[in-house]
């Protein structure tokens, strides 16, 4: 055995050893420990092994396969990962979609499965009509088609989106056991490809009394926000495609206003008009609706920023474990301040600390996907995931978060909205089953 | 030869960003509008009344539109129903108050803004100016914020103060 080798086995031995309280080993434990570890390793979805019987091949093995589709879509057995549907008769209230964190994995959402809110249904737009209009305070109202944008300059960037009210249930004064789809559904992430809105307000010039633009979008309730003309400036963008292919109805085809990192109903759909204004249009939304209270009664206004946040997907809630042994515990974690600097992952409820490894690469505004390897020996543990983004922000405790804005005194359904913006950290209590559920601690 | 264009344009934005439209070297693909042309689609309205439409209504007015397009969903007399009550509401004290029209909205103007861009619910748009400045005006009676005989027009409904108008705190103040 060269020395080299001998050296990387112990080193791997070394990473074997935990890094924190209940089991959680070295975020390079993996890359570093070799077959041995891997062989060791358990899984959320892994079934029992194979009998000792001789392998064969299987039907699918014996003959020619179905017929490549033009549009493809994923396996059959598949079928069960789907979003869940607030309104699925479509009532008159709003409609939302949420994102099955706990059965994805890496860090951009497929199209079919990202999270949606509705407030009047999904219009049916014909792009050949469709129309976006920018007036007001600029030196030249313009209108522009679908094809005249699809001829200027783009930018792709990774993007997440997320509802001011995603992780609501977190309010509840009592611990409301659901899935991580339920609690933190209303957030995903794509690449989005379009047109710099500074592009376009070039060609129409500003007037420099313009501070705000309002932006509505072509469904029925006409959802208007208005917009701070700085963010319009800085990183805004015309989306014109989700993931590479045009975007989905429920995404706001064919165009919408995309404010990377900021409150997902401000990011109007099927958007239509920007108007440039000196002040805010002080519209339904947020005046009213996005307007979390205080304790005390006074409420927060232009609450624009998703700030720093992460959630362990796997295991989660539904994500039994299956005996003890190796696990990889991961999530997702994503700033509207900029870029996940550190993610620290615990399992005996916030006592100590292990640093996650980042899923590269690392990109502001976006999901980033963080792992940490785990020995779970069946006993009780309590998994907690923390993250700090490049601005210098820390994800708060839930107390902390509880503390300056407040909790309810009864437990509302898990559909509710209590109040906004809870970006605090959740915490999953593993049992000796090795069932998964949602505590404080 | 394609990629420094795109670098240049990139550039030329970047540094003209504020600056007149004739310094723009982009496509230029908008085609120009006129007021006139804008009007159909213009709707918003400012807290300060700007955008405002010409028309008034009166609360005795909007009761009898109320009764036949809103009650069904918002409740007789705004008490509320399969949606949102328009009338009443206890003081906002926590987030587990229900925000209403008296207690929480800030400004009248938003009631116009709202009715007349998403109101009813299966049929936006369909209601003309004066039923909207009328349906203001209910609401605003139901909620003794304006007399049973006031009338709201361009020039009375931004004048309206809101019981809550001070009830707010700009989260991030240096974004504005």
């Amino acid at each position: 055995m060269t020395n080299t080798s001998k050296n990387r086995l112990e080193r791997g031995r070394k990473n074997l050893e935990p890094v924190a309280g209940n089991g959680l080993l070295h975020r390079r434990a993996f890359l570093r420990g070799g077959a041995a570890l891997a062989g060791a390793m358990t899984g959320y979805t892994l079934v029992q092994t194979a009998s000792a019987q001789q392998l064969a091949d299987d039907p699918w093995s014996l003959g020619p396969g179905a017929t490549v589709p033009d549009y493809g879509t994923r396996s059959r057995f598949e079928k069960d990962v789907v979003r869940t549907l607030s309104n699925p008769k479509a009532e008159p209230r709003t409609q939302h979609a949420r994102t099955p964190h706990h059965l994805l994995n890496g860090t951009f959402t497929p199209n079919g499965l990202h999270f949606v809110i509705s407030h009047a249904g999904d219009p049916d737009i014909d792009p050949e009509k469709h129309r976006l209009v920018i007036h007001g305070l600029v030196k030249q109202p313009l209108v522009f088609t679908l094809d005249m944008l699809a001829r200027y300059p783009m930018v792709s960037r990774m993007t997440f989106l997320e509802c001011g009210g995603n992780s609501a249930p977190l309010f509840s004064k009592e611990a409301i056991q659901a899935s991580v789809q339920a609690l933190h559904g209303l957030v995903s992430c794509a690449e989005w490809t379009g047109v710099r809105l500074s592009t376009l307000l070039e060609e129409t010039g500003i007037d420099p009394k313009a501070k705000w633009l309002i932006a509505e979008g072509a469904d029925a309730p006409h959802l208007s926000r208005s917009v701070p003309l700085t963010k319009a400036l800085d990183d805004a963008m015309i989306a014109l495609y989700q993931n590479g292919e045009r975007l989905m109805p429920s995404n706001g085809y064919p165009m919408r206003l995309l404010l990377p990192g900021w409150e997902g109903n401000m990011n109007i759909k099927w958007l239509r008009r920007i108007q440039l204004t000196e002040m805010p249009g002080m519209s339904f939304y947020e005046a009213r609706t996005y307007a979390p209270i205080l304790p005390g009664g006074k409420a927060y206004q232009f609450y624009f920023i998703q700030e720093v946040k992460s959630f362990i997907t796997h295991p989660s809630p539904g994500l039994a474990m299956k005996g003890p042994g190796f696990y990889e515990i991961s999530g997702v974690a994503y700033s509207g301040n900029g870029r996940i600097s550190k993610v620290m992952v615990s399992a005996d409820g916030g006592k100590s600390w292990a640093q996650a490894a980042l899923a590269e690469p690392v990109q502001s505004k976006a999901f980033t996907r963080f792992r940490v390897p785990w020995r779970w020996d069946g006993g009780p543990a309590v998994l907690q995931s923390r993250a700090w983004d490049d601005a210098g922000y820390a994800q708060p405790t839930r107390a902390e978060l509880v503390a300056v804005r407040g909790e309810t005194t009864q437990t509302p359904p898990v559909t509710g909205f209590p109040s906004q913006h809870y970006n605090a950290i959740t915490t999953w209590a593993i049992e000796r089953s090795g069932e998964v559920k949602h505590v404080y601690a | 030869m394609y990629m420094r264009k795109l670098g240049r344009y990139v550039v030329v934005f970047t540094i003209a960003i504020g600056a007149s439209a004739a310094f723009a070297q982009g496509p230029n693909l908008g085609k120009p509008l006129n007021p006139a042309e804008i009007a159909a689609w213009d709707i918003n309205i400012l807290p300060d009344g700007t955008g405002l439409p010409p028309g008034s209504g009166t609360p005795a007015d909007g009761a009898r539109i109320y009764a036949a397009k809103c009650s069904m969903c918002h409740g007789e007399n705004g008490k509320g129903g399969a949606n949102a009550r328009l009338a009443g509401g206890d003081p906002i004290k926590d987030m587990e108050s229900e925000k209403t029209i008296a207690n929480f909205w800030p400004f009248a103007t938003t009631l116009f803004d709202y009715i007349r861009r998403a109101m009813p619910w299966r049929q936006p748009r369909s209601l003309s100016d004066n039923e909207v400045y009328a349906l203001t005006s209910y609401i605003l009676s139901l909620n003794k914020i304006i007399g049973e005989n006031d009338t709201m027009n361009a020039q009375t409904l931004p004048k309206v103060r809101m019981p809550n108008r001070d009830g707010f705190i700009i989260r991030f103040p240096d974004r504005l």
